[in-house]
């Protein structure tokens, strides 16, 4: 079913064109773009042309033959979906032929329809119920005794929708949304003529199927063939409101369409930048955990993580708070408390714990989980192009010819963009895949990756240096660019660098075991392929040299000329909805919003001036430090907002020690996450549902969030930091998320022009947004860099200390899945574990067979840092010396095996290398019996402390 | 914070560094690596580190380290 809020134009707009096209339309004259279709161009003119195999969503079908007009001087009567306007066309819309046409169709179409309109869940937004009010109907001659599909079985294996086949017209719609919108082509007409039905896969259930439960077909279904459940359940929704999704970077944006304060069904946004109406599984139905029974609804605090929970009253709660952060200052010195915050708050409330932090903390000791994900982006890019952020906008790839993915999984962790780049990939641009393990993009329908570089982990940066070495000593260095670019000096270093033989693909083939010839090849498709982008995610950033690996791809963008247009760049995809955000806010302890400098005298004070007290000019402590700190009896105090550091951070039992080290921890939150275990304080905190703000995207796409309910404990995130501030002496006063961007806007120059009153007539700004760009910057660095000249960085390639021995002879590496979303707070708690329900360990089948593992067998995973168990998957994606695991559930201890080793600039935590044996056993490891009685410990502290309220 | 700990992290901002093909802008950027991202009591301490010896310490971190201490 369509969006109850969006008008549907019957056809996509056509391709920008500055030519018009006038005709006449009944009668009236009528201006379109070339390219526009004859329904379209009668939509736009508010004529409405009956319609069932047509939407906007899809390029034009012409089978239902509902639409059908007249053209004078053309023959019988054309599909107006599949028929384009030309100039001095005649059409007419409607008469009493088109009239019987078209009652006709529908008359075919009824004949074989269950009548029941009333109880239907698509009553009262049903395309067919239009229909036949908009034709006419009155009769079905044909009756309904004939041979039909009213008994054909219902599917409700999706945990979201329902397949109903009785309602089913086969109108392709779902077929073709699968295939044009989402590109897994999971969905088939199947059989002919009457025997005509639509089939998952090879006709399995939709959960057993290829389907990836994206609601793309839901969405395109005209009747109510395809709903969502919560549709069925609930009845329609009777208004909308345009959010931004809370999960990954893309940042999609929705409809949240309301019944009450009740959230009938999420419905992607057809105006959305980011997703242009597309949507992927977690952002479209997994937002079961906002109103989950495991919500906390009411402040709790407790004197020893030993004791119950004690629910109290706000005011206790955050004067509690206030008085233990006070208490261990005046004991402990002013650097004894800090603040985290996450990439899954808002840049409003990033701005404002920061603020605390430096303000009322009066320290530096603020940081943010991209610590542990893309803090090397930022070091990486600041220091070679001038700015930490990705350079394009998403759409940028449909001008790509040759794009290079680097350990990253866009189908997987990013799918609204992996659907735009599967259409790119299908109109012929190249694939260069660099992963050690075969992620699915390497071979799909219709996409095979020209080159898979499947290096071994830890090797980026030697990889990234022969390619280099290919491009500058085969001559395929875009000079001009170079020479009018960047700065002379360094690149005359860095060519001479790269070029050293031993940076050859031959030497280095030692080191990434990836064939030289395939490296060659590569460089020379990227160097000469036309538009070439680059997309990396946090295989590049999380390793010991994460931070060199992204100098490296912007020494390569900058060599080939690939940034500044459409098309190319360097595309950092960022994991969650709010990472470039809460980077841009000033969550490092290292500089304010904007990417400055504690330490540079004009910025401080300018922020002195407005916040109206002294800053502190010295680095605060990173997340890392803080727990070393805390180990050291120095870090005592945190104020921990959205973020799980006990389970997402690596060396879990280092964390734990760290944490129960602290004398006050206050997590605000939704869950009792496992940081909340080891809390004193806990702030019941508010969904992306319950309150105002902002999200910024990984293309520097600044989207409202807008609340559609109020928070379950009464208060939003960032009113909580405000309450806190205040006690702590330090006064905020904001009526509204909008006056703290108005704030943001007045201290941070590439956000001057940015408010919410802009973002309400925009729908979405990309930053820089000031006077130089007052609508935004879609392309950065065109024709200049930020930093005026790029900067080659030499990359020397410096093999981690994280080796493979006798002990621990494989490597392994990490990643996300489509299903589930990072520390699974939020995805765990929805239906989303009917495809995921726990976290398996993937090994090469001949590895598994050394040790005697089947598929599905309980294997130890032991490193340096500790031991885990988990069920084998045993398949050839991963290489022979390879395994690779999710960290989606606590209990899967993925980070109690990760080390603490980490990038030499950003300390950003080596997650994807880790050397480890695997080996067959029988029982859960010593971590995993103290972590369940520990957890089950907290859960009944946590009934203890009284009548937690459960949503219901 | 374990003097290991930051000896480590001392010699891998080192190794990147020592690409430079100038030694002095090498020793130069490590220092301003340190003075921008390391908390004053972190660097005091691996001064006080290089002080008593500085076991474990690469030579451009050292050299590094004893620019940190003037």
């Amino acid at each position: 079913m369509l969006s109850i809020a969006e008008k549907d134009f019957g056809t996509p707009p056509p391709a920008p064109s500055e030519q018009l096209v006038t005709l006449s339309i009944d009668g009236f004259e009528v201006s379109v773009a070339a390219g526009t279709s004859v329904m379209r161009a009668a939509a736009l003119a508010a004529i409405a042309v009956p319609k069932l195999c047509a939407t906007e969503q899809l390029d034009a079908f012409g089978s239902c033959r509902l639409c059908l007009v007249q053209i004078e001087g053309m023959k019988g009567y054309p599909a107006s979906c599949t028929t384009l306007v030309a100039p001095g066309m005649k059409v007419t819309t409607q008469n009493q032929k088109i009239g019987e046409l078209r009652r006709g169709v529908m008359e075919l179409y009824i004949s074989d329809h269950p009548l029941d309109c009333l109880t239907c869940p698509a009553n009262g937004h049903c395309e067919l119920q239009d229909m036949a009010g908009a034709v006419g109907l009155r009769e079905v001659r044909y009756g309904y005794e004939g041979e039909n599909h009213l008994q054909a079985k219902k599917d409700e294996s999706n945990p979201y929708f329902t397949f109903d086949a009785s309602k089913c017209i086969v109108c392709s719609r779902c077929v073709r949304a699968c295939d044009e919108v989402q590109g897994t082509l999971a969905l088939t007409v199947q059989g002919r003529g009457f025997g005509s039905k639509i089939a998952a896969s090879q006709d399995d259930s939709f959960l057993d199927s290829e389907c990836v439960s994206c609601g793309a077909c839901v969405q395109a279904c005209p009747t109510a063939t395809l709903s969502e459940k919560s549709l069925i359940d609930m009845g329609q929704a009777e208004h909308s409101v345009v959010t931004t999704c809370a999960y990954c970077g893309v940042g999609c944006s929705f409809r949240a369409e309301m019944k009450g304060a009740e959230v009938v069904r999420m419905v992607p946004n057809q105006n959305g930048h980011a997703n242009h109406g597309h949507s992927c599984v977690k952002g479209r139905f997994a937002i079961g955990y906002t109103t989950h029974p495991d919500r906390i609804t009411k402040p709790m605090i407790r004197a020893k993580i030993t004791d119950p929970w004690r629910e109290v009253s706000w005011e206790e709660a955050i004067g509690h708070a206030a008085a233990e952060f006070k208490r261990i200052q005046q004991k402990h010195g002013r650097d004894s408390v800090g603040g985290i915050t996450s990439s899954r708050c808002t840049n409003e409330e990033t701005y404002l714990v920061q603020k605390l932090v430096r303000a009322a903390f009066g320290n530096n000791n603020v940081d943010t989980c991209a610590r542990v994900c893309h803090s090397p982006t930022g070091y990486g890019l600041k220091n070679t192009l001038g700015e930490s952020a990705g350079t394009q906008t998403f759409d940028s790839v449909m001008h790509a010819d040759v794009i290079l993915i680097i350990g990253a999984n866009p189908t997987d962790a990013h799918p609204v963009f992996g659907s735009q780049m599967k259409r790119r990939l299908r109109e012929g641009a190249k694939l260069i895949i660099a992963d050690p393990r075969r992620i699915d993009l390497v071979r799909m329908p219709h996409i095979r990756a020209q080159h898979h570089l499947q290096l071994r982990p830890g090797t980026n940066v030697a990889l990234l240096n022969s390619l280099a070495h290919v491009i500058v000593t085969e001559g395929l260095v875009s000079q001009a660019f170079v020479a009018a670019r960047c700065e002379p000096v360094p690149f005359a270093n860095w060519q001479a660098f790269v070029a050293e033989p031993r940076h050859s693909p031959e030497v280095l083939e030692a080191n990434t075991g990836v064939p030289a010839s395939e490296v060659r090849a590569a460089a020379r498709l990227y160097a000469t392929g036309g538009n070439a982008a680059i997309y990396y995610g946090l295989g590049v950033t999380e390793h010991s040299q994460g931070s060199t690996t992204v100098m490296a791809i912007a020494n390569l963008a900058m060599a080939t000329g690939n940034i500044g247009r459409e098309g190319v760049g360097v595309n950092p995809l960022r994991g969650q909805n709010n990472v470039q955000g809460s980077c841009d806010m000033g969550s490092f302890p290292h500089e304010f919003p904007g990417y400055r400098h504690v330490s540079d005298a004009v910025t401080r004070q300018l922020f002195e001036r407005e916040w109206g007290v002294g800053l502190h000019a010295e680095p605060g402590l990173r997340i890392p430090n803080m727990f070393e700190s805390a180990l050291d009896g120095e870090f005592l105090g945190l104020y921990c907002e959205g973020e799980d550091i006990a389970q997402s951070d690596p060396n879990t039992q280092h964390v734990t020690a760290a944490l129960s080290a602290m004398e006050c921890i206050v997590v605000q939150d939704l869950f009792l996450n496992e940081t909340a275990k080891f809390a004193h304080v806990f702030l019941p905190g508010s969904s992306f549902l319950e309150k105002d703000g902002t999200f910024t995207n990984a293309e520097r796409r600044i989207s409202r969030v807008r609340k559609v309910m109020n928070a379950p404990a009464g208060y939003a995130d960032w009113e909580i930091t405000q309450l806190l501030s205040n006690a702590l002496g330090y006064a905020m006063n904001y009526a509204h998320p909008g006056e703290i961007m108005d704030e943001i806007a007045r201290l941070t120059p590439t956000f001057t022009g940015v408010s919410y009153d802009k973002l309400e007539r925009l729908g979405s700004i990309q930053w820089p947004c000031n006077e130089q760009a007052p609508d935004g910057t879609p392309i950065m660095h065109v024709d200049e860099f930020v930093r005026g000249k790029g900067k080659f960085l030499l990359t020397e390639y410096v093999p981690t200390r994280e080796k493979v021995n006798s002990r621990y002879p494989l490597i392994l590496t990490t990643g996300r899945i489509l299903s589930q979303y990072n520390v699974g707070a939020q995805t765990r708690r929805t239906a989303n574990n009917a495809w995921h329900e726990e976290d398996r360990l993937e090994l090469h089948p001949h590895d598994a067979e050394e040790r005697g593992v089947k598929d599905g067998d309980w294997v130890g995973v032991q490193s340096r840092a500790g031991e885990t168990v988990m069920r084998a998957l045993v398949t050839p994606r991963v290489q022979p010396g390879l395994v690779y695991t999710t960290f989606h559930f606590p209990d899967s201890g993925a980070n109690v095996i990760t080390t603490d080793n980490s990038d030499w600039a950003t300390n950003c935590p080596e997650y994807k290398v880790t050397a480890v044996q695997v080996t067959r056993v029988s029982q859960p490891s010593e971590w995993q019996k103290r972590y369940r009685k520990f957890s089950e410990r907290q859960q009944e502290l946590l009934k203890q402390g009284g009548d937690v309220t459960a949503l219901k | 914070m374990s003097i290991e700990h930051l000896t480590n992290m001392a010699n891998d901002i080192g190794a990147f560094f020592h690409a430079e093909p100038v030694r002095e802008d090498g020793i130069k950027g490590m220092v301003n690596h340190l003075q921008r991202f390391w908390t004053p009591r972190m660097r005091r301490q691996i001064v006080e580190h290089l002080r008593q010896g500085g076991e474990g310490l690469d030579e451009l971190p050292r050299q590094a380290v004893q620019r940190l201490e003037a």
